[in-house]
């Protein structure tokens, strides 16, 4: 109610989409710009494109909120808060170019300021969504706080299109950081993950971290005075801007070597996998390659090891594990629900979607 | 024959009641089940204490088996559950159910865990907000979230409401601060939403159950992140000429990059009220006061000070005063955090709105405010977290006089309705309970209102976790819209539907 009306033939097209559909009892494949196809489970149905539904919809910098329609380029919409001074605090990645805001949404995917600043969730303040049923419906809103009804837009968010088509999304955004400045330090695994174990209780600007091959990248911004004194505590050599955007920029889109199997890894160095676990975690017994991230809580893990023991190992530690990439059973992919959990996901995918006409099985095998 | 139905009815609450008593008593302890009037008497409200009823009966279990176990009764006979921390909220959330068993979750109050590596604290529902950061206060840290009853609410009831505070512009919500919540279904089966690592597999649930006003599940225990508490913090107290120019002043410092720890406005009655009441040496000529706070290291708070003054005095302040030391800074803010008992002291009763507008609609919506006093004559005081456009407007009338209470509740309803119209929402962090449920009809569409109930049944497909909260009915949506037409005194009776 709160969100923009969206009123063009591109709606009414979806619409329709959807209405046939459900009454044929067809599966949809929700598209924006192709370029996540990898992720979550195989793709089935037919397409339902949303490239059409485009445009920021409403931005007003000093609401600190953006409102943009699913199809709109992610690049676009950054383009438009950059010139604000503005920008999307979580860093999503883009794999491709022509990466959508509702792809963004849907996905839920952070980049490595994660940790310190928070997930898509976070920052969606409303959506409107085409469910199952060809309904049009908006929650949330344009505004910071807002608890009339329960938060159906954020549980939208990282979904994979299973509950619904987001159609148009408003996303809480923040000014720039006004220092920003990256340290590499030279330690182990075990010390890097020490390091940063000590600096998580101090009131550091530390915005992202990275582990890889003995050295850590650290990442700080917030005001300059901050970020200096930081620079001084944390030591470690100083990279140079532009050097060291480019690496944040390549970790965040998996344009890092370890990401790439192809030109740099041998051909048998096994399945990307990425563990979420909590922070304080010690460094994982499995034999292969790690990268960490989000301050050890997202470690991404190239290993010929079974599936099973890479899924027990997230779960002795508290989280989950999911094959990012390579070859393996759909089944093994991501590690079975909790039974009451699992159940109360159909029970909201009937809500939503009742014909299960959406992304069947993107998100999850057993949904 | 009226008297006669209400006798045949309370015959059959009492053959009910001793049903349920009997059925609670195979699982709990006598001492733990209160069902005579005078012990359900102090749990017939919570904080929104003009909406009252009489639980059938209250229950206070001590272990988790004991709340599973409650619940499976319940849900064998079929019994409404409303869970209740503290009693605080102002929405009627904890409002009992007639039929219903108040499941008081006031002994779950352990603090499991601090934990100073992962900067996370496990506790259960029942612990009070302010307690989590006293424990993590040795090791410099502390639970972000602090709405203004934290000396008394509970967590359970903080994620029931999604609760905010005064730093919630910088700091986030409850949502953003809860990392995973333990609890039961209505079926008594152990589950849990969210993680201690930063997301799960499959659906995100946790923002779905905070805020879900204990419609979903029962909460029992909750891992929340604990930050470090900043070296330093500093308040500007800025006045202005006019609620405008404050207003806009709140867009200003927004507009310049500025992210303020928390950034509170009160109108002049307010202030003049809570001068009263602490004596913290507010401006009394002032017709708005800024409450504009940084934190952060000693040079990061010098430098935001230096900015934040800049443009508070390019805004229009008259007057500027930074708290010299921490004795100040909290001076300045307990005028803001006695709001509403210092509203008690001018008014006999008043009723506390909590609408959230676009920041940009401010003053449009302050002016609204001000003819609305005019024409349901009674007088209205504004006291408000500016930066995030949350409002909350203190409408003051007698109940004893049932026609200001009418007044106020078409009052309140007025100005939720001009919040939806200008692009806001009904309740920004107090939550919807019974008191704005005829606002969630102007607010939502009927299939919206359907996706809801949709995803209550998802959880609780019996609707027995405190039903008759949040989603009105159809009929209820129907008669309201009815009943403003007829008025004609609500100026949005027909908003336009999507």
């Amino acid at each position: 109610m709160n969100m923009p009306m969206i009123h063009d033939a591109a709606l009414h097209t979806l619409i329709d989409q959807v209405r046939n559909a459900a009454s044929e009892g067809r599966q949809l494949d929700i598209r924006g710009g192709d370029t996540k196809a990898f992720l979550g489970g195989a793709r089935r149905g037919e397409p339902l494109a949303l490239r059409q539904l485009t445009g920021v919809s409403s931005y007003e910098p000093t609401e600190l909120v953006v409102t943009a329609r699913a199809g709109t380029l992610l690049s676009e919409l950054e383009a438009t808060l950059a010139d604000a001074g503005q920008y999307l605090p979580f860093d999503p990645p883009r794999f491709a170019p022509g990466g959508t805001v509702g792809g963004m949404v849907a996905a839920g995917l952070a980049g490595p300021a994660r940790a310190a600043v928070g997930s898509v969730r976070d920052y969606v303040l409303g959506m409107t969504l085409l469910t199952g049923r060809g309904e049009v419906v908006t929650f949330g809103g344009q505004v910071m706080k807002n608890v009339a009804g329960y938060d159906v837009a954020r549980l939208l968010a990282g979904s994979m299109g299973v509950l619904g088509v987001i159609l148009e999304v408003s996303l809480k955004v923040l000014p720039r950081p006004k220092a920003v400045r990256s340290l590499a330090l030279e330690v182990d695994e075990a010390n890097a993950l020490a390091l940063i174990d000590g600096w998580r209780r101090q009131p550091l600007p530390i915005n992202a971290t990275a582990w890889h091959a003995g050295e850590l990248l650290v990442r700080l911004a917030g005001a300059r005075a901050a970020v200096d004194a930081a620079t001084k505590q944390l030591g470690g050599r100083g990279l140079e801007q532009e050097a060291d955007q480019d690496r944040w920029a390549k970790l965040r889109d998996h344009r890092h070597w370890f990401f790439e199997p192809k030109s740099a890894q041998p051909t048998d160095a096994g399945a990307l996998w990425r563990l979420s676990v909590p922070a304080g975690v010690a460094p994982l017994e499995i034999e292969g390659d790690t990268l960490l991230e989000w301050g050890g809580s997202q470690r991404w893990l190239r290993t010929r090891t079974d599936a099973a023991t890479v899924h027990a190992a997230a779960r002795r530690a508290g989280g989950h594990a999911i094959r990012w990439s390579g070859s393996g059973p759909a089944s093994e992919r991501v590690a079975p629900m909790d039974a009451t959990v699992l159940r109360l996901h159909r029970q909201l995918k009937h809500a939503f979607d009742p014909q299960g006409i959406f992304n069947a099985g993107r998100l999850h095998p057993d949904l | 024959m009226e008297a006669e139905t209400l006798t045949h009815d309370e015959a059959a609450l009492g053959a009910r009641r001793s049903e349920v008593v009997a059925a609670l008593g195979a699982v709990l302890p006598a001492d733990m089940i209160l069902a005579r009037r005078e012990d359900v008497t102090p749990y017939e409200c919570d904080g929104l204490s003009a909406y009252r009823a009489l639980p059938m009966v209250v229950v206070l279990p001590q272990t988790e088996e004991q709340v599973a176990a409650v619940l499976r009764v319940c849900h064998r006979l079929g019994v409404p559950v409303v869970a209740r921390g503290a009693g605080t909220g102002l929405s009627g959330g904890a409002t009992p159910h007639r039929q219903g068993v108040v499941l008081s979750l006031a002994r779950f109050n352990r603090i499991v865990r601090i934990d100073p590596v992962t900067c996370t604290a496990i506790v259960q529902s029942g612990v009070r907000n302010l307690a989590i950061s006293e424990a993590a206060a040795p090791h410099g840290l502390y639970y972000a979230p602090d709405p203004s009853s934290q000396i008394a609410c509970t967590i359970g009831g903080n994620v029931a409401e999604n609760s905010g505070g005064v730093h919630c512009l910088k700091y986030g919500l409850t949502l953003h601060n809860v990392l995973k919540v333990r609890g039961f279904t209505i079926e008594g089966e152990p589950v849990e939403f969210g993680s201690e690592a930063l997301d799960t597999a499959g659906l995100d649930l946790l923002p779905v159950l905070v805020g879900s006003e204990g419609m979903l599940a029962i909460t029992i225990e909750a891992t929340v992140r604990l930050i470090p508490r900043p070296q330093l913090a500093r308040c500007i107290m800025a006045s202005f000429p006019d609620v405008e120019s404050a207003g806009d002043a709140v867009a200003a410092v927004i507009g310049a990059g500025i992210i303020p720890a928390g950034l509170e406005l009160m109108d002049k009655r307010m202030t003049a009220a809570v001068e009263d009441f602490v004596h913290a040496g507010y401006d009394l000529d002032a017709a708005a006061i800024l409450l504009c706070e940084s934190d952060g290291t000693i040079e990061e708070v010098a430098e935001e000070i230096e900015h934040m003054s800049e443009v508070l005095r390019a805004a229009g302040a008259m007057r500027i005063e930074v708290s010299h030391d921490e004795a100040q800074r909290l001076k300045f803010w307990s005028g803001r955090k006695n709001a509403f008992p210092a509203t008690g002291r001018i008014s006999p009763d008043y009723m506390c709105m909590d609408s959230t507008i676009p920041r940009k609609r401010l003053a449009e919506v302050l002016r609204a405010i001000e003819a609305m006093e005019e024409k349901y004559a009674l007088r209205c005081v504004n006291v408000f977290h500016a930066g995030d456009g949350n409002l909350h407007p203190l409408i003051l009338f007698d109940a004893n006089d049932p026609d200001q209470l009418r007044r106020c509740e078409l009052f309140g309803a007025d100005i939720l309705e001009t919040s939806v119209a200008v692009g806001g929402t009904v309740t920004g962090e107090h939550g919807v309970g019974i008191e704005k449920l005829n606002s969630m009809c102007v607010q939502f569409s009927t299939e919206e209102r359907e996706l809801m109930s949709g995803v209550k049944r998802a959880f609780d497909p019996t609707e027995l976790l405190n039903p008759g909260k949040v989603i009105p009915t159809l009929h209820r949506c129907a008669e309201y819209g009815k009943m403003t037409v007829l008025r004609g005194l609500l100026p949005f009776p027909n908003l336009p539907r999507f």
